[in-house]
């Protein structure tokens, strides 16, 4: 069966309705390993070698953070220059995460007609993180829709339990759709 | 001597000195020229206040070479050997070979045999330690090309001293036996003695030394110290003496051996003032040793001969320098620092006068002639200087700022390498850093040491220690030792010496964190208080906090610490206001945590607040 690693960066998990609320609806899945990388690297000192092993060992890499300033978290950025580093993700048949699923999940603070171009953020939050598929295609990643939370705080609870549940069958459609290591 | 002698002796030299050095530095010729014109005055050939026989003068002087060249031994570490090898095997050996074939050959024009031609030539070949050395030391040029230059060659004469002694005997003329000589061996003989005393020095110092110095250092008692640092320097003096061998060389040899010990610091600092002190007699002895009765007698040959040698020591030396590549300006340095004859013509000459190898009447004049050519010597710089340098092209300003510094010594000092200076020196060395490392207990040095830990035995409060250790050329001192009084007073002398080196400080608490800031340390760091902090936070984590949450905790924590410690160091003479301030601040701190207490959040209230 098809692994998933979810690399998760927080730096305020305990305040995140969102993604807490995502992280729970899914553990009780086996094959899915949560790798919180605040609660792993407080001190933001990454240990390159485990983490790449850790990709290497799961066929479907989830990126999963709050969208802070249009962006990622700090140590979200880190772990990408650190990890993702040539001779490993990319470079002359060197892309030794190749063949693996990306998917990315974002959680917003906004509400998500804020991001339109009417809209006071001005566009939609994918034309943000338009280096996600960059970098997918320079490690040879293939790369699922991106899946979008919006007004993550305020959002009604149903509205919320929905999201969620999108969120769950997405992650087991993406890994029945995976070969697997076979 | 009458009872008052020593007294009234050593009065009249420090009179002359302190009356000579100030005018000489104040014309910008040099502590050195001031030197030997008091000595020249006081001499028995001018006011003949001192020595009313020559023979006591040259006793002084001779005591002033020996201890002198135990302080040039000790700066002969072998690794500083080793990185200079090239300048020093090869201007070095050339310049001792070339200027010894030349004058030799002019010497065979007005000699009748071959030997005594060579061996003036190789006497008059090496040039005076004492005089470049401190010279180029007062100009600042030690760590330029023609510093490094002149030192590798002073170094190669230094070390080519000790093949002359063998051979010197070897070279003895038998009809010319009419000296006294105490000992009337065979030439080979004397060569194996002298072998036999070196090898005998490098043992004592080698397996010995170390033993009796951690004897005397767990005494703690810093003028048995000194003592056993005269006694050393003394004693060796005497036995060579005796076995009719240099003291000098001896107390050379014991100093290169001695190099690589870990009480080297100590022992430099120990003999660094009575260095000064003989230094000055020394110099002051190369004046009064000028025999004014002989140069008058017949002026204008020793005049002759003593611009002849300057002669050929600065086109020999030219040429090299311009072989070797060295820069119009550092040649001209180079060149006109080291065109005259040096002390070790005195102890080669004494030594040859013994052995029966140059007889008395082309001694006499040649002693002269090497005395005048080192009175010369401050005089040649100033030429240089005034005359020479000028005209050629090149930026001065350059000249100190951008010539290569080749010794790439370490640019800290660490001082205590127990369980807090060990983790700093480890990461300073594995990180590519050569420090020197000081500690004081004599024990923890011989532990370290077996773990291939480079680390020298000495007391940090001592400022004479530290600047042997090299405080001068450093940006840096880590005193990591757990004497709170010892590191303030350090600071206090090294702020007052080297306002521009930054100072690193162990505290041990609060107080002492703000006694040391006040004192002048450019940074703190409390033993325990990095690792409690560290254990609080994984307490905080164990107990629910994420690892983020708990690392800023921590983070915020150390924060307002610092800042009260801050504001504490400003009042630490106040008592009262020191209890104020602290007291404010506990009271802030306890405000913000209960703050946070309520508000159920982390300590920063404000990162990451936007719900997503």
């Amino acid at each position: 069966m098809a692994k998933a690693l979810i690399v998760y960066a927080h730096p305020a998990h305990q305040r995140s309705r969102a993604n807490r609320a995502l992280l729970n609806r899914i553990s009780d899945l086996h094959n899915v390993t949560v790798h919180d990388l605040y609660e792993t690297y407080p001190d933001f000192f990454i240990d390159v070698e485990a983490e790449q092993k850790l990709l290497l060992e799961h066929d479907l890499i989830v990126i999963q953070h709050p969208v802070y300033w249009y962006n990622m978290p700090a140590l979200l950025r880190e772990w990408q220059d650190l990890v993702l580093e040539y001779g490993y993700a990319y470079g002359r048949k060197q892309q030794r995460l190749a063949g693996k699923y990306m998917w990315v999940v974002l959680t917003a603070g906004a509400p998500e007609h804020t991001y339109s171009d009417t809209g006071v953020n001005e566009r939609p939050l994918s034309e943000y993180f338009l280096h996600y598929p960059r970098m997918a295609n320079v490690c040879h990643l293939e790369m699922k829709p991106t899946f979008e939370v919006y007004h993550g705080r305020h959002s009604p609870d149903e509205d919320l339990d929905k999201t969620v549940e999108q969120y769950r069958s997405c992650l087991l459609k993406y890994l029945k759709e995976h070969p697997g290591d076979a | 001597m009458h009872e008052a002698g020593f007294l009234m002796q050593a009065f009249v030299f420090l009179a002359a000195a302190v009356i000579a050095v100030p005018i000489a530095a104040r014309l910008g010729l040099g502590s050195v020229l001031g030197y030997l014109c008091a000595g020249a005055v006081i001499g028995p050939f001018a006011l003949g206040l001192i020595g009313q026989d020559i023979e006591e003068v040259m006793h002084f002087a001779e005591f002033g070479v020996v201890m002198m060249l135990f302080l040039v031994g000790l700066e002969l570490d072998p690794s500083k050997l080793w990185r200079m090898r090239v300048p020093i095997v090869g201007m070095g050996g050339l310049q001792v070979v070339i200027t010894s074939a030349v004058i030799a050959g002019i010497a065979l024009v007005y000699l009748d045999n071959w030997q005594h031609a060579v061996v003036v030539g190789m006497v008059l070949s090496l040039s005076s330690t004492a005089i470049v050395l401190q010279t180029l030391n007062e100009k600042g040029l030690m760590k330029n090309d023609s510093g490094q230059s002149a030192f590798a060659v002073l170094l190669f004469q230094d070390i080519a001293v000790i093949p002359m002694l063998a051979v010197l005997p070897l070279l003895a003329v038998a009809e010319v036996g009419t000296f006294s000589d105490k000992h009337n061996l065979p030439g080979y003989q004397s060569a194996l003695m002298v072998l036999g005393a070196v090898v005998g020095i490098v043992v004592v110092g080698r397996w010995l030394s170390r033993s009796v110095f951690r004897i005397i250092a767990e005494t703690r008692l810093r003028e048995m110290f000194t003592a056993t640092a005269l006694f050393l320097v003394v004693g060796i003096a005497l036995l060579m003496e005796h076995i009719g061998l240099s003291p000098a060389l001896g107390t050379f040899v014991a100093g290169v051996v001695l190099a690589n010990s870990e009480y080297r610091h100590e022992l430099e600092a120990e003999v660094e003032p009575f260095k000064g002190l003989l230094l000055a007699l020394f110099f002051i002895s190369v004046g009064a040793s000028i025999d004014f009765a002989l140069l008058m007698e017949n002026p204008w040959p020793i005049l002759a001969m003593v611009g002849g040698l300057v002669l050929v020591k600065l086109v020999v030396l030219l040429i090299l320098g311009k072989a070797f590549g060295l820069s119009s300006r550092s040649n001209a340095i180079f060149t006109f620092s080291l065109a005259q004859a040096g002390e070790f013509a005195f102890v080669l000459f004494s030594f040859a006068a013994a052995r029966d190898v140059l007889p008395a009447y082309i001694i006499d004049p040649l002693t002269l002639v090497v005395a005048l050519s080192m009175a010369l010597t401050p005089l040649l710089f100033v030429i240089n200087e005034r005359l020479v340098l000028p005209r050629l092209r090149g930026a001065k300003a350059s000249e100190r700022a951008h010539d290569a510094i080749k010794e790439p010594e370490g640019k800290a000092i660490l001082v205590g390498f127990g369980r807090f200076g060990q983790i700093v020196g480890r990461l300073l060395r594995m990180n590519g850093f050569e420090i020197t490392v000081l500690e004081h207990d004599a024990a923890q040095v011989d532990l370290v040491r077996n773990f291939g830990h480079k680390v020298y035995y000495g007391d940090a409060a001592r400022m004479d220690l530290l600047e042997t250790a090299g405080i001068e050329d450093v940006d840096l001192l880590v005193l990591a030792i757990d004497d709170h009084q010892r590191m303030l007073k350090t600071i206090h002398q090294v702020k007052r010496h080297h306002p521009d080196i930054k100072i690193l400080a162990r505290a041990a608490g609060r107080r002492e964190a703000a006694e040391l800031l006040h004192a002048g340390a450019d940074h703190i760091e409390r033993e325990t208080f990095d690792s409690a902090l560290s254990m609080g936070r994984k307490a905080l984590s164990l107990m629910g906090f994420r690892a983020y949450q708990a690392q800023r905790a921590a983070q915020l924590f150390k924060h307002h610490d610092k800042k009260s410690l801050f504001a504490l160091s400003e009042v630490i003479e106040d008592d009262k206001k020191y209890l104020t301030v602290a007291k404010q601040h506990a009271t802030d701190l306890e405000k913000v945590l209960k703050s946070d207490d309520q508000a159920n959040t982390e300590l920063d209230d404000r990162g990451w607040d936007s719900g997503s």
